[in-house]
């Protein structure tokens, strides 16, 4: 891929990596992904380094076309990304043409999601960093959000084959509901606050306003007492902050935050769930939750881990065009896949008496059926479609072989693990 | 032995060194030792030290080091602090065209004060100010001295866009915009100098400890010197001080 080519810009799109470190002392904001994890994800589905440049597209995404053949995965929200009219799974490696057209037709879940791209985006760092902020004008793409016209540059990718069909394992996905918990550190300030004042942060919910940008996510909710002012003597504020000034209410400082600021900080965000924050939309509801350093650690340890699951699909690779036929539920029926090929290797007896047995990964309705007896299918292709949550998803062959039975037809409602297809017992051993 | 700071948390991964809840000079110099102490123990995992009036916050890496290792590091380093807590500090001197169109506000603030625009200018730029941190936006110094007999409150209304370079007083403090932003500072005159500037390293013209000494200067020097900004020919002038407090 050469560049990427800017037909909409959306409503915020920018250049952004982990952000600017070592220059908060000269009042130089860090900046860098809001969604730190999912910016990281994106990398390495594409085989980038995990804080390589992206892009972070925000609510309203851009409309993007790609020059030259490449790989590119989106993670974090779901805007409803498509890849030439046809949705884009999310949280996997996906092969894009030259010429090829990316776009968003609207939020379904989240704020942001990250565009990454094998080679990454090739802007010149500014202080170490590639991070856009905006407010001086620094890094990114002339330090500003995309618009149309602007050509993105890309550069090299030393990795130009095995990446398509990385995916972060469906278990692992984020989910962003409309209510959620945040873990958060006591302290700095928590000092500056009465009893009454911590409780109510405590147990009350609070909700993300509109006034919520990159430096902060802005929450209303019953003001939160301060013993004394809400002014302090100015101090440094980490990510995730959540400052109190004197109305009570609370602001968690996020990635544009000032590097100082003369106002109490009641808790700190942990880490790993600084995504949350990111992810939140207005009028969603937070509630927090005091936990420990070491819990917070602990935390941030398990999320890391979840990025090492990262990887190709257990089943050989599926030819690339047909991931543009599938629907965004491709990924569930793909990550139940995985078992199943590890499951498949146990003959279970009373279900299928010869060979192995493809189950179903879901409850569901059979909406088609594309094999039968005696075909030879291929590693990935796909044998039935199965409806479920209102998605359709395609069910694959986990590795080539002779369909021995077919269990099923169009209409039947099958159960979650029932046997859908049945391999001749000689297909397993030419793997 | 000096006192140990306290430790407050900041989160998984930073903590905060506070001396004390005051902005005074000898407090701030603390935290700067404290600061080069840190530093020069080359522990790693540390990522960033950002010192400001008071206290130092230790950004870590957590995946590194656990905050109880970032506390004793902090504890250990406090305690071997040089008895003496004199510093050698830069002087940077900044010229500055004092009012007309570059200090729009002079005039009121020598009202205000009940002189004449020439005995504030005098006032303004007699000593040497301290830079006690940098924060706010890029390349802000948060600066101490201003004599009070000039102290005077911020506008009722801000203005909209205050150019870069624009020194003002808000109350007992004064300051300099490092860039265009809007802003409700009372502006009595203009560096030509930036005081941020991303493509250097360090990007900006002060850090926590320096010494300024605002330098009037004519309408034909201000041109010159903004000619040779322009041209990225402008050293600053800038000189170590003895030792101080």
């Amino acid at each position: 891929m050469n560049a990427i080519d800017v037909l909409d810009g959306g409503l915020l799109t920018t250049v952004q990596d982990l952000g600017r470190t070592g220059w908060q002392r000269f009042g130089v904001p860090v900046s860098g992904a809001m969604d730190a994890w999912a910016l990281c994800a994106a990398n390495r589905l594409v085989g980038n380094e995990e804080g390589a440049a992206a892009l972070e597209i925000t609510l309203a995404g851009p409309v993007l076309r790609i020059d030259g053949d490449g790989v590119i995965g989106v993670t974090g929200a779901d805007l409803g990304a498509s890849l030439n009219g046809r949705p884009l799974p999310l949280w996997q490696a996906v092969a894009v043409r030259d010429g090829a057209e990316l776009a968003f037709s609207g939020r379904r879940a989240g704020m942001r999601a990250y565009l990454a791209v094998a080679g990454a985006i090739d802007v010149p760092a500014v202080l170490g960093s590639r991070s856009t902020f905006t407010r001086a004008r620094l890094g990114g793409f002339q330090g500003r959000a995309l618009a149309a016209g602007d050509r993105v540059p890309v550069g090299p990718c030393p990795i130009a084959r095995g990446l398509e069909g990385r995916r972060l394992p469906r278990e692992a996905v984020p989910s962003f509901g409309p209510a959620r918990t945040v873990r958060v550190v006591m302290g700095p300030q928590d000092a500056a606050f009465t009893a009454e004042g911590i409780r109510t942060f405590l147990s009350e919910s609070f909700t993300l306003t509109a006034q919520s940008d990159r430096v902060g996510c802005r929450l209303s909710g019953p003001p939160i007492a301060h013993l004394g002012g809400a002014d302090i003597v100015s101090d440094a504020t980490a990510c995730g902050a959540v400052q109190v000034s004197g109305d009570g209410m609370p602001i968690v400082l996020m990635a544009d935050r000032g590097t100082t600021g003369g106002y109490t900080k009641i808790a700190t965000v942990a880490t790993a769930d600084l995504p949350i924050l990111a992810q939140a939309a207005p009028g969603d509801r937070l509630r927090f939750t005091a936990v420990g350093i070491d819990e917070a650690r602990a935390a941030l340890r398990l999320e890391r881990a979840k990025l090492d699951r990262i990887g190709p699909e257990e089943a050989a690779t599926a030819p690339a065009p047909e991931i543009f036929e599938e629907d965004s539920g491709s990924s569930l029926a793909a990550a139940a896949y995985v078992e199943l090929a590890g499951a498949l290797g146990v003959p279970e007896a009373g279900r299928a008496e010869h060979g192995h047995a493809l189950r179903a990964p879901m409850p569901g309705l059979v909406v088609s059926v594309g094999v039968a007896p005696g075909d030879v299918v291929a590693a990935g292709q796909p044998l039935l479609v199965i409806e479920a949550m209102k998605m359709q998803s395609p069910v694959r062959a986990p590795r080539g072989g002779c369909v021995a039975r077919v269990f099923v037809q169009a209409g039947m409602q099958v159960e979650g693990g029932a046997a859908l297809v049945e391999f001749e017992a000689a297909a397993r051993r030419k793997d | 032995m000096q006192a140990a700071p306290r430790i407050l948390h900041a989160g998984d991964s930073a903590l905060v060194a506070e001396y004390g809840d005051a902005i005074d000079v000898r407090l701030n110099a603390r935290v700067r030792q404290l600061q080069r102490t840190i530093e020069a123990s080359g522990q790693a995992g540390l990522v960033e030290l950002v010192p400001t009036y008071r206290s130092l916050m230790v950004h870590y890496d957590p995946m590194v080091l656990s905050h109880e290792a970032v506390a004793g590091l902090i504890l250990e380093a406090a305690g071997h602090l040089p008895e003496d807590d004199r510093e050698p500090a830069r002087v940077v001197d900044v010229p500055v065209l004092y009012g007309g169109n570059e200090g729009p506000d002079l005039g009121d603030v020598a009202a205000r004060a009940g002189l004449r625009e020439a005995e504030v200018v005098e006032l303004h730029a007699a000593g040497d100010y301290l830079v006690f941190m940098i924060g706010f936006m890029p390349g802000f110094p948060y600066l101490g001295g201003l004599p009070p007999a000039i102290a005077t409150p911020r506008l009722a209304t801000p203005r909209a866009l205050v150019p870069a370079g624009s020194v003002g007083i808000a109350g007992a403090q004064t300051g300099i915009y490092p860039s265009e932003s809007p802003g409700g500072w009372r502006l009595i005159g203009r560096t030509p100098v930036r005081l941020f500037d991303a493509r250097l390293e360090p990007p900006a013209l002060l850090q926590a400890g320096d010494h300024l000494r605002f330098v009037p200067v004519s309408r034909p020097e201000y041109d010159a010197i903004a000619r040779d900004v322009e041209r990225e020919r402008y050293r600053p002038h800038v000189r170590v001080a003895p030792a101080s407090p």
